[in-house]
């Protein structure tokens, strides 16, 4: 199985920061559940039950215009390395990796797409979650994206549909619609200037939830932000993706006015804060995943502040992905402690920047609206 | 650990309704009974009432009298996922769940979503009916009419293939390309 990851770009599109506002926003995410006529799902789902959704899962694939030439990856028949970095890459999750000791359950798949970005978790908590995943804000093109995807599996499954609770879903809080809309958002500048609860608060009262990125602790990693739709049922589809898309947009402004704050009042401590960032990912021998995050935070203010004009969001969202613990390890070709895993962490970003991001650390600091190269 | 909370605003109802709030760094959470949510819905310009994710589990197990009294005893005949295994994980079983426990989960998805009824997309299953497929067809229209008020032509040209698809209505039934 290890043909997946030849593939070029495998799921990685959405890294290249073609979309809209890629400083800010990381990613826009589309996800749809389904569920198939005739077998129960969840946890009343049995073996014969997620067999046979997988069979059928298949033989529609074959048909689907979509999903030419797509590629079906049974979980368990990945190793763990390759499975993890399906996780790293956001086109599994974790319940469908399962429990680390035991593994993913029988009939767990992933069903990729060749052309667009688009993929088919099979047999997670419900028979199918659809998803769509881009650069940038572009909530109304990757929704477009699935809901085809959608509209084609559709003609040729039985979605389990009933005709006041629109698609049913194992979890209540998917039912009607299924679709949950998410985008990534990276707010340093809310965060810095103490507005982020304001915000966070305004999101809740408008039907929008949010969380923020963790990592070990219970502290917010690199001012990462992921805002998506509460409800599902009582809104057209098209209601949900255009109010998200509305409300971050404002939410951008919120986080474009706060970095021009910055610059103003403390233009000093934020020059620095972006500065010895960089420096550390320059340098340093040994990087946590988390460190790494929070100076990647400040170095991609630095960018989207113009203050590092060499250096692109694509590097960027590169760093943030490569670095992740299972695609080290694949890097290395072998098993890495937590230790070595720091230290091939810091290596790789030391060689990336060396590469893509030469900035010459000398002239900066009497021009803090930087000079542009865009 | 089961006691009943008690409504924060009127502070008599049973509070049905956990609502997280952040206010100056601080995260607050708000238990209020179902009266004095609504009424809140309503000062927050017409949106529901925002129940966090994470307490939606735990607003299924907050409401023991009401929902045990008619469904303790109750269970799926498809899938035989009983009511007090759908209070413990929060999920359901199959589609013939949600007529199982359908007055419940109503009074849930009320609360949840502040509606019951689905406005979507209308599926067409792959041999539907009459009424199903005039319901998708006049979906589909609308969808058209709002494409084109965008100017989004590559998405209407989409669309117009959708209803060609299935027009005229009743007449002529898609056929499942067999190929
Ligand atoms: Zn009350
Ligand atoms: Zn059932």
């Amino acid at each position: 199985m290890d043909e997946l990851l030849q593939i070029s770009d495998f799921g990685l599109s959405w890294l290249d920061a073609s979309g809209g506002f890629a400083d800010i926003v990381l990613s826009t995410r589309v996800r749809i559940a389904r569920n198939l006529q005739g077998h129960a799902f969840g946890p009343r789902a049995r073996v014969s039950d997620r067999e046979a959704v997988l069979r059928q899962v298949r033989l529609t694939a074959e048909k689907v215009p979509t999903l030419e030439g797509a590629t079906v990856a049974e979980l368990p028949k990945l190793d763990g390395r390759t499975r993890r970095i399906l996780l790293e890459r956001r086109l599994a999750s974790r319940e469908l990796l399962g429990d680390p000791n035991t593994g993913p359950a029988r009939a767990t798949a992933v069903v990729l797409a060749a052309r667009d970005p688009v993929s088919v978790m099979v047999n997670e908590e419900d028979h199918l979650r659809l998803q769509g995943l881009a650069s940038g804000l572009q909530l109304k093109e990757v929704w477009h994206l699935v809901d085809r995807l959608d509209e084609e599996l559709g003609q040729d499954l039985s979605y389990a549909y009933h005709h006041e609770f629109g698609f049913l879903t194992s979890c209540p809080t998917n039912v009607g619609t299924g679709v949950r809309a998410s985008v990534l958002m990276h707010l340093p500048g809310l965060v810095l200037t103490k507005e982020i609860n304001k915000v966070l608060q305004g999101l809740s009262q408008v039907g929008l939830t949010f969380r923020g990125l963790y990592g070990e602790g219970s502290e917010v990693v690199g001012n990462f932000f992921q805002v998506s739709n509460q409800t599902t049922l009582g809104r057209t589809e098209e209601d949900l993706v255009e109010h998200l898309d509305r409300t971050v947009r404002q939410v951008i402004q919120f986080e474009s006015q706060a970095r021009q704050v910055l610059l103003r009042d403390a233009a000093q401590v934020t020059e620095d804060k972006i500065w010895r960032a960089l420096g550390l990912l320059t340098y340093a021998r040994s990087l946590s995943f988390e460190e790494l995050m929070n100076l990647l935070s400040g170095v991609r203010l630095g960018v989207g502040l113009k203050l590092l004009p060499n250096l692109r969001v694509y590097t960027l969202n590169k760093l943030m992905i490569f670095t992740q613990a299972a695609h080290l390890e694949q890097a290395a070709g072998r098993d890495l402690s937590s230790a070595e895993s720091d230290a091939h962490r810091a290596a790789y970003v030391r060689r990336i920047l060396a590469t893509e991001g030469a900035v010459e650390p000398n002239e900066e600091s009497e021009a803090p609206e930087g000079p542009s190269v865009r | 650990m089961d006691t009943k909370k008690v409504c924060d605003k009127c502070g008599s109802g049973e509070a049905v309704v956990h609502l997280t709030q952040i206010n100056d760094n601080e995260m607050s959470t708000y238990h209020l009974c179902e009266t004095c949510a609504a009424a809140k819905g309503l000062e927050t310009a017409g949106h529901q009432v925002n129940v966090p994710l994470g307490d939606f589990l735990a607003q299924i197990g907050d409401e023991p009298d009401r929902a045990e009294a008619g469904h303790e005893a109750e269970a799926c005949s498809f899938c035989g996922l009983t009511f007090s295994g759908f209070r413990e994980t929060g999920r359901l079983g199959c589609p013939h769940c949600y007529t199982t426990f359908e007055s419940y989960l109503k009074g849930l998805l009320r609360r949840v979503h502040g509606s019951t009824q689905h406005v979507g997309k209308i599926y067409l299953s792959p041999d539907p009916t009459r009424t199903e497929l005039q319901e998708r067809l006049e979906r589909l229209r609308r969808k058209l009419r709002g494409a084109v008020e965008h100017e989004d032509f590559e998405r209407a040209a989409e669309i117009r293939d959708r209803i060609r698809a299935i027009e005229p209505p009743g007449v002529n039934p898609p056929v499942k390309s067999s190929t």
